[in-house]
């Protein structure tokens, strides 16, 4: 009553208009999150094994489920692409396709951490809690129709992934990889920051609509503090893609995180550094591609030449997967070079595919390394095919997949991505993606000739490896997906291709 | 030089005349003032007790988590006062607004106060 009086008197502050269904995925992944540490403070008793994980996986099937909704929405013909929350926020088929892949890395990598963390005793909510909020800052870096905006999601994204890094504290590899990412994550964000304020400096806004609007009506006078930006942005967003020259931590956070964590930054922080650079460079700098591509042809043939290569000298199984997932950017890379709807579209496909097939990957990595987290070396895969077939033959499939062989999903996404450059004339890059796709099928037909074709007498039997419940439906489902799409593809490149980025101006 | 940059002369001017104080005044002090150098003057404290061991020593690594959460309620702080201020603007949706900001760091602070963190050891 009293208060009702109080607040009659006043003109009220006007808020932006929020909808709800299309922050629904956002809000669904933060609350469960708090969710989670409200049971965990709350309850006296240790909950049944794998609530934590149970709750985080329906979280994402929701996220994923109100995306489905979000979808039919956008794409329909008349509603068509929207923005939300003032401008901040675009909801588009691309928004929807990441929140989709997203929430996929979640679940996934949830999956596979559930019986990780009860492995090495450090069963709780915490990691669970840090990949949710990790994931919806991922989320946001997508749909992020504001410079600001990317670099809130980014933060949020990386925060959170510095402590999940270091989640294996009695693990000194875990801590060191923790620091290192910690130390060169906050760097880079400071030359993203640099960079947003050379692009504002330039066009007089953040946001992507108005940067854009303001692009295409007027002609620069100097270029100079643009072009500086673009430096800027692409030293940000690479560094988070792991790019070469910005890859250097890759390979030590990878090889010293937890494993699922590893599955997670490889999955779903890859996809949103490429989800934000697609937006910010493809749909929003369209009018000066000109100027960027050459810079991500460098950094595309870089990418490549140095993943592919490198990954050869190694010994470490783990460091192996890092170094190949620094040569799969570059093959996203070449998509994004393309600056076509077609390239965008391959690039799309290229992160949906890759998601599955390196959490795959890190999850056999998983199981491999027995407890303590420590069997990473090619001798401890000596013989797979013996002890465990089922897991030798998922691990295959994955390899397989990663070097691009016909009938799986792999093979389809670099085909994409090398059809797109050729059609935007980069025949040099596409030259250079098939060349080092060739040299890195030496790496991965490695470890398949150590699970099946190495004698095993005299030599010592590795570990003794299990295939947990949660571990075994997610290496189930990445196996699932990459052949089934590797055979039947139509329905992904039907969404990708529907999936492409538009930038609206804030007004709308 | 352009326009951008001229307006940044000042700063320039303003940092240059800053270094230039301070120079000339420890200088002149420099200049002017006798020296008597004396191992006294060298001790941590002139006066009062003597310092004991060596200043490399582990401190309580405990207190870091009373920190983290003075943090914790001090950005809370931080934004309630602003909120206080202009309440009557916000009306029921700054309420509810700040009675969900509130819970989630209430929630922090349950989930501290169960890992046994507000326990001195």
């Amino acid at each position: 009553m009293t208060a009702a009086l109080l607040f009659a008197q006043v003109e009220k502050v006007a808020t932006p208009k929020l909808d709800w269904a299309a922050t629904a995925p956002l809000l669904i992944l933060c609350g469960a999150a708090l969710l989670l540490l409200l049971i965990s403070s709350l309850t006296t008793s240790r909950p049944a094994r794998g609530t934590y994980a149970v709750i985080t996986v329906l979280a994402s099937a929701f996220a994923i489920g109100t995306a489905g909704v979000l979808w039919a929405r956008v794409t329909d013909a008349e509603r068509g692409a929207f923005t939300t929350a003032a401008g901040a926020l675009t909801v588009d088929g691309f928004s929807v396709f990441f929140i989709v892949v997203i929430s996929l890395g979640i679940a996934l990598s949830a999956l596979l951490a559930d019986d990780y963390l009860r492995r090495e005793n450090l069963d709780g909510p915490e990691l669970y809690v840090l990949m949710l909020l990790s994931g919806a800052g991922g989320i946001v870096m997508a749909m992020a129709n504001d410079l600001i905006v990317v670099f809130l999601g980014l933060e949020t994204l990386s925060i959170a992934l510095y402590v999940m890094a270091g989640f294996n504290r009695r693990r000194a590899e875990s801590r060191e990889s923790a620091m290192k990412y910690f130390v060169l994550g906050a760097f880079s964000s400071a030359f993203l920051l640099y960079g947003i304020a050379f692009i504002y400096g330039a066009t007089g806004s953040t946001n992507l609509g108005d940067i854009a609007g303001f692009l295409n009506a007027n002609t620069l006078e100097h270029t100079g503090l643009l072009l500086g930006g673009f430096a800027l942005l692409l030293v940000g967003f690479g560094f988070k893609a792991s790019a070469v020259p910005f890859h250097v931590w890759t390979p030590d956070v990878y090889q010293g995180a937890p494993t699922p964590v590893t599955a997670f930054m490889a999955s779903a922080s890859k996809a949103a550094a490429f989800a934000a650079l697609l937006r910010v460079f493809v749909s929003t700098f369209a009018e000066y591609r000109l100027d960027w591509q050459p810079l991500i042809w460098g950094i595309a043939v870089l990418t490549l030449v140095v993943g592919s290569v490198l990954a050869i000298v190694q010994t470490d199984v783990k460091r192996m997967m890092a170094y190949s997932s620094i040569s799969h950017a570059g093959f996203i890379l070449v998509g994004v070079q393309a600056a076509t709807a077609q390239g965008v579209s391959a690039a799309l496909f290229y992160v949906l595919s890759y998601t599955f097939m390196i959490v795959g990957t890190f999850g056999v990595a998983t199981l491999v390394s027995g407890k303590g987290d420590e069997h990473h070396g090619l001798e401890a895969y000596r013989g797979l095919s013996r002890r465990r077939p089922g897991l030798a033959l998922t691990f295959t499939v994955f390899l397989l997949a990663q070097a691009g062989v016909p009938l799986t999903s792999g093979f389809l996404a670099k085909f994409y991505v090398i059809g797109a450059a050729v059609d935007a004339h980069s025949y040099a890059l596409a030259l250079i993606a098939m060349l080092s796709s060739v040299v890195s099928a030496f790496l991965y037909l490695r470890i398949v000739v150590a699970m099946y074709m190495t004698d095993e007498e005299g030599a010592e039997p590795g570990p003794r490896v299990r295939v947990p419940l949660g571990a075994g439906v997610a290496l189930g489902l990445a196996v699932a997906f990459t052949v089934v799409v590797g055979i039947l593809p139509q329905q992904v490149v039907h969404w990708a291709d529907r999936a492409i980025p538009v930038v609206l101006a804030s007004g709308r | 030089m352009s326009d951008f940059l001229q307006a940044y002369l000042t700063v320039a001017v303003f940092g240059g005349t800053a270094g230039l104080l301070i120079a000339g005044v420890l200088g002149l002090g420099r200049l002017i003032r006798p020296s008597r150098p004396n191992p006294d003057k060298l001790t941590t404290y002139e006066s009062g007790v003597d310092p004991v061991g060596s200043g490399f020593s582990q401190s309580q690594v405990r207190y870091y988590i009373f920190a983290l959460l003075f943090v914790l309620f001090d950005v809370e702080a931080v934004f309630i006062f602003p909120w206080a201020v202009g309440l009557e603007t916000y009306s029921y949706f700054g309420l509810v607004e700040m009675g969900i900001f509130v819970f989630i760091l209430v929630l922090g602070l349950v989930y501290a106060w169960r890992k046994g963190v507000l326990r001195w050891v």
